[in-house]
């Protein structure tokens, strides 16, 4: 299929229903209108169900009643969204139940502005919402990343039964690259998809041998199930992250002085500097987590070469992933933060300026 | 030989947690009644609150989902438009759908949503110890209001039902009482309505229950229904509000 140009928030949205997701429900807001907008054009169109909610805690409640069902759904929203689907992300993680829901973040704390930003790590990585859950996260850095992960979210959400996240920014959103797809799944794969969850979830019984009672709870009033159920939970999560990492390593060599960590649009900024770097002789490396839950942190350690002399984290945030870095290299060398807020993305030559600095 | 007391296959055998003289496994039973009667049972689910009634899902003898604290009605908007094959009900208290639920009952109602919601209003919070609910009469006392509620402050109970009827796309709404076992077989007839225009797709259908607390009222179930019957039918009149089926606009 030719590459087309496309904004990231359209180009999310056609890779959900081309994957076979046929249920969609959301609330406006800005950065992330074009996707549900695209999304109430185009979901008529396959049959699926296009639903604009009175909330964002509707829109992650119908998900909750949707995934209950099996089948594919999502909900997207930008930060003050997301914090109102909080408790119902909660729910469905503690039911176990497949789901995917898009972040496309912009500035906070509160009504903060409409700038992009990546001041949802912790939100995101560290909880959000209440109780002992993860959200699987991934943390595209182009558009073509951004629709890419739509595909391998509804997959993970399916395998492991879990919420996944996709935690991307205002600018990668609105901004238009090329972007190729994948070809969209036949109806057949997609009864397929959801006959896979007819072992538990909510569909039509059958008298005799076939009949049963499937339970969408997350309730379990007696401390020992319910310490069993956490644990059981906590077995998945341990699988996911031995399986389920995910980073890219860039111009990592024994030469390098500096290793950069970065995510998302950042180290898109940060790729661009170390380019600029390379050309004077400076060497830099970069990893940039792709899934930043589960998080890389052994190959963080591992790529600190023999002369680095710093690792150096750039976020869109006053220093959020910088606690997971310093979790990874473990004081093995200084480890230094610069980022910016308030939805102003950092320049190349403003990274450039503070590498240099290090030499 | 004619059945005349029986449990419907609709139920499982989980005994019921309400205490005794709770009106809330009245409700069940019809509720389950009504679906066996009209052969629904493999092609019903449902939707379990939060509030006493949060164990529903383990009474009724097919799939069922329990959603957080007043999200019922979203809950089964996703369960409904993802599995139009089936029909899906709730199941919600006053506290539940009266106050941290508003604006999803109200929408549902609003979409038309092709669900049946059965609301039991017993005055209270009964679950959490008898805190005042947005129907608490005034000048009735609870554990949050214990100079009785006084309306200057926290305003009057809300009538779920009328406000509703404001809305143009609800099919059915109907507000019963289970106080007495005349209502009861009235009650009865009016839940079957509702589950009968859910099989036929007709439209969003709402049924309020008038119910009692006996443990945080403070009362024995028989004065608890002599109280509801002096106190609450008087504001939470019985009656029909709407009825699309009938002409009742
Ligand atoms: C978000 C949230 N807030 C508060 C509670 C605590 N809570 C549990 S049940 C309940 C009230 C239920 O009252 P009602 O809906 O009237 O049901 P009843 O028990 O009277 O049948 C409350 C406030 C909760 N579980 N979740
Ligand atoms: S507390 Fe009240 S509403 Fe709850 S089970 Fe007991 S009597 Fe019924
Ligand atoms: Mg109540």
């Amino acid at each position: 299929m030719a590459k087309i140009l496309m904004k990231g928030n359209e180009a999310v949205a056609e890779a959900a229903i081309r994957s076979g997701c046929r249920l969609y429900f959301a609330y406006p807001i800005t950065p992330q209108s074009e996707l549900i907008e695209y999304m109430a054009r185009m979901m008529p169109k396959v049959n699926g169900t296009f639903l604009q909610a009175e909330s964002e805690v509707s829109a992650i409640n119908m998900v909750y009643g949707a995934a209950g069902c099996g089948k594919r759904v999502m909900t997207s929203s930008s930060s003050p969204g997301i914090s109102l689907k909080m408790e119902g992300i909660s729910y469905i993680a503690g039911a176990q139940l497949p789901a995917v829901i898009v972040n496309v973040q912009r500035g906070g704390p509160g009504l903060g502005d409409i700038q992009p930003a990546q001041g949802d790590y912790f939100q995101a990585t560290k909880g959000g919402g209440h109780g002992d859950y993860r959200l699987i996260v991934m943390a595209p850095a182009s558009v073509q990343e951004f629709a890419d992960m739509a595909s391998e979210a509804f997959d993970l959400a399916d395998k492991y039964r879990n919420p996944v996240m996709i935690l991307a920014d205002g600018m990668l959103g609105q901004m238009m690259e090329p972007v190729e797809f994948k070809p969209a799944k036949t109806d057949e794969e997609i009864a397929d998809m959801w006959r896979q969850h007819d072992s538990w979830c909510i569909c039509p019984n059958e008298d005799g041998d076939k009949k049963h009672h499937h339970e969408i709870n997350s309730l379990e009033i007696d401390p020992q199930v319910l310490e069993k159920h956490v644990n059981n939970i906590y077995k998945k999560y341990a699988e996911i992250e031995k399986n389920e990492l995910h980073f890219e390593e860039y111009n990592l060599s024994d030469d390098n002085e500096i290793l950069c960590v970065a995510w998302g649009t950042a180290s898109r900024v940060v790729k661009s500097a170390i380019n600029e770097l390379t050309k004077t002789g400076k060497s830099v490396g970069l990893i940039r987590p792709i899934n930043v839950w589960p998080y890389p942190y052994e190959a963080i350690a591992k790529a600190i070469g023999p002369k680095v002399k710093k690792v150096y984290v750039f976020e869109l945030n006053t220093g959020q992933m910088l606690d997971d870095v310093k979790i990874a290299v473990k004081g093995k060398v200084p480890v230094d933060f610069w980022g910016k807020v308030g939805g102003i993305v950092f320049t190349p030559a403003e990274i450039k300026e503070k590498l240099e600095a290090c030499f | 030989m004619e059945k005349i007391a029986y449990r419907p296959e609709s139920l499982t055998k989980t005994p019921f947690t309400y205490c005794p003289g709770c009106l809330h496994g009245i409700a069940h039973r019809l509720i389950a009644e009504a679906i066996e009667e009209q052969g629904l049972t493999n092609k019903m689910t449902g939707v379990a609150p939060v509030g006493c009634s949060v164990f529903a899902y383990k009474f009724f003898n097919f799939d069922m989902a329990q959603a957080a604290h007043g999200r019922a009605p979203a809950v089964a908007t996703g369960m409904k438009r993802s599995r139009p094959d089936m029909h899906v009900f709730t199941y919600q208290g006053d506290g539940d759908l009266a106050a941290i639920g508003t604006a999803e009952i109200v929408h549902a109602a609003n979409r038309g949503e092709r669900i049946s919601v059965f609301f039991v209003n017993n005055a209270i919070y009964g679950m959490t110890g008898g805190q005042m609910a947005p129907t608490t009469l005034p000048e009735m006392k609870t554990t949050t209001s214990p100079y009785g509620r006084k309306t200057d402050d926290i305003g009057f109970p809300i009538r779920v039902s009328e406000l509703l009827a404001t809305l143009v796309a609800p099919y059915y709404i109907e507000r019963v009482s289970l106080l007495s076992p005349t209502d009861i077989i009235k009650a009865k007839k009016v839940v079957s309505k509702a589950i009968q225009y859910n099989k036929e797709g007709r439209g969003f259908t709402f049924v309020e229950l008038i119910s009692t607390c006996p443990t945080n009222w403070g009362l024995d179930p028989i004065k608890s229904r002599d109280w509801a019957k002096d106190n609450m039918l008087p504001f939470f009149k019985p009656g029909c509000f709407r009825d699309k089926g009938e002409g009742v606009e």
